[in-house]
């Protein structure tokens, strides 16, 4: 059960913005002010809420990508062109602007360091968010915990927290990436979709009963999910967080 | 609490003409896929579209006899209790007037049934007239199985989750039975301009 | 369209509303096939009228959820049981 999830009705809370900051082309992170936040843990997502002047209202979910403890909340958002939320999250929003937000919520993809490891994410472009949330918290706490993070992007400028990664690789976190349509000149690591064999050669292997967090797009996630139980990886141990098709 | 205004937020909606936007509905260009469950796929051999319940005989019809009845093509307004509206979208399909041409029934009722289990019910004055159809056909294509393919029942005037998705049949009934949705909160009836979206609105 | 199917973990924010307490940890058996999931790891089809939570191995209805943004109306005739 989740420590820092408030037990009783939810309501919805005011969030302010206190920064944007682009993370790739299509993909900026929020960093947020909200009075009497709770905490949270890593893994857990918060409901957004948009009113226009006319009473319209679109809601949407979206992965805290902040390790708990910090002076903000972070969300980190992936523009939908067509999407009805994310454009105006990633457009238009500026520091002082106000929305409505629920949560933390999700005490099922959640993970934190008393579970202990080893810890094997997959996560499919965006699905990266709340993964993310892991390793930072992992990184903080020092534990001693191994984690193996395998990010799927389709290209190198698509890559998500790309250079925090590169940093977090090494010791007991290791970062493997695929990039999956584009690759820079002289890339040696995969460049295809993920499948077993790949999941095999990354991932810590079935024996060690890792605890296995899938994340991104539905397509992906079901069938990162697939190929790990092929794999002999224990279905109870495999948790996935489905984006929809709109990716969050 | 009322909600906190987003400022700038105004969503992918535009303006539509009053009179055709029923109150609390915006309108969209795209065609939103709602759905309860996964999509059913039945092979069109296995396919058939059957009436049953208080009627003299019941009726069934294979693809090939169901595609085989005359067919229409309509330009309607559709209306969503999710608040989203579609003006002018074209369909082709079978008025439900021409399944029931010839039926004896006492029943005020019919509860359309569907793969995958969803049903709704409407009033039977509500599916004559001219008011309904099962559609096989949307913007001059066969129907996408997302989209209720191969066929669905089409009740524009009604709130969409009347135009049951998927629809292998209807049940001519006494009662006003609760279907899917009706059961648990939605409006009986359900008329857009009346705002019937919820029980006891 | 398999891009529609979510999570139970993607309904938290709105059972939490309506149960007072993370439910997503909960265990849920299925009245129809009778295996056992946590409610985060039901199917969930939230792009609809409602929140329509289904069983993962039978497809099975076990919860819906509708709200008029004050009343909610729950329907968990699909649960045989649920354990909190």
């Amino acid at each position: 059960m989740a420590r820092a999830a408030v037990l009783g009705r939810l309501t919805w809370k005011v969030a302010e913005a206190v920064e944007v900051v682009p993370e790739t082309a299509r993909v900026k992170t929020i960093r947020l002010d909200v009075p009497d936040w709770p905490g949270h843990l890593p893994g857990q997502h918060v409901d957004v809420r948009l009113t226009a002047e006319d009473g319209y209202q679109a809601q949407r979910s979206y992965s805290i990508a902040s390790a708990p403890g910090g002076d903000s909340l972070e969300l980190t958002v992936e523009r939908i062109d067509d999407g009805e939320v994310s454009p105006y999250l990633t457009d238009e929003l500026r520091p002082g602007d106000r929305f409505e937000l629920r949560g933390p919520v999700g005490g099922y993809f959640v993970w934190e360091p008393s579970r202990g490891g080893p810890l094997f994410l997959v996560a499919g472009g965006s699905g990266v968010v709340p993964l993310m949330a892991m390793l930072r918290h992992l990184d903080g706490e020092g534990d001693g915990i191994a984690a193996t993070l395998l990010l799927s992007s389709r290209s190198w400028e698509d890559v998500i927290y790309r250079d925090e990664l590169e940093r977090l690789n090494g010791g007991e976190t290791r970062v493997a990436h695929t990039l999956t349509r584009s690759q820079p000149d002289g890339w040696k690591g995969y460049s295809r979709r993920v499948d077993p064999a790949m999941l095999a050669e990354v991932g810590p292997p079935a024996a060690e009963r890792p605890h296995v967090y899938v994340c991104g797009p539905t397509p992906f996630v079901e069938a990162v999910a697939s190929a790990l139980v092929e794999l002999g990886h224990e279905p109870s141990r495999i948790r996935t967080e489905r984006f929809g098709p709109t990716g969050g | 609490m009322s909600p906190i205004i987003s400022r700038g937020f105004r969503g992918r909606r535009r303006e539509g003409p009053p009179d055709r936007v029923p109150p609390g509905q915006y309108v969209t260009d795209d065609f939103p896929v709602l759905s309860a469950g996964p999509t059913p796929h039945v092979p069109l051999e296995e396919w058939d579209l059957s009436l049953v319940g208080e009627i003299d005989e019941l009726r069934r019809w294979s693809w090939d006899e169901f595609r085989a009845l005359p067919g229409e093509e309509v330009t309607v307004d559709i209306h969503c209790v999710t608040k989203w509206s579609k003006l002018d979208t074209v369909w082709e399909g079978v008025p439900v007037d021409a399944l029931l041409a010839g039926v004896e029934t006492e029943a005020e009722y019919a509860v359309a049934f569907c793969d995958g289990g969803y049903t709704t019910t409407l009033p039977l004055e509500d599916l004559t007239g001219g008011k309904a159809w099962v559609a096989y056909a949307y913007d001059g294509e066969p129907l996408d199985p997302e989209h209720g393919g191969p066929a669905r029942l089409l009740v524009p005037h009604l709130y969409f989750w009347k135009s049951a998705k998927w629809v292998r049949g209807l049940q001519l009934t006494s009662v006003d039975e609760p279907g899917f949705w009706e059961s648990n909160g939605y409006h009986l009836y359900g008329d857009p301009w009346r705002e019937q979206r919820y029980w006891g609105d | 369209m398999e891009s529609l199917k979510l999570d139970g973990n993607a309904a938290a924010g709105l059972l939490r509303e309506v149960f007072a307490t993370e439910i997503t940890v909960a265990s849920g058996t299925c009245d129809g096939c009778s295996s056992v999931s946590a409610v985060g790891a039901l199917v969930a089809y939230t792009q609809a009228p409602g929140v329509v939570l289904r069983c993962p191995h039978c497809d099975d209805v076990l919860m819906k959820v509708v709200t008029d943004g004050e009343r909610v109306w729950i329907d968990l005739r699909g649960l045989r049981s649920l354990q909190l």
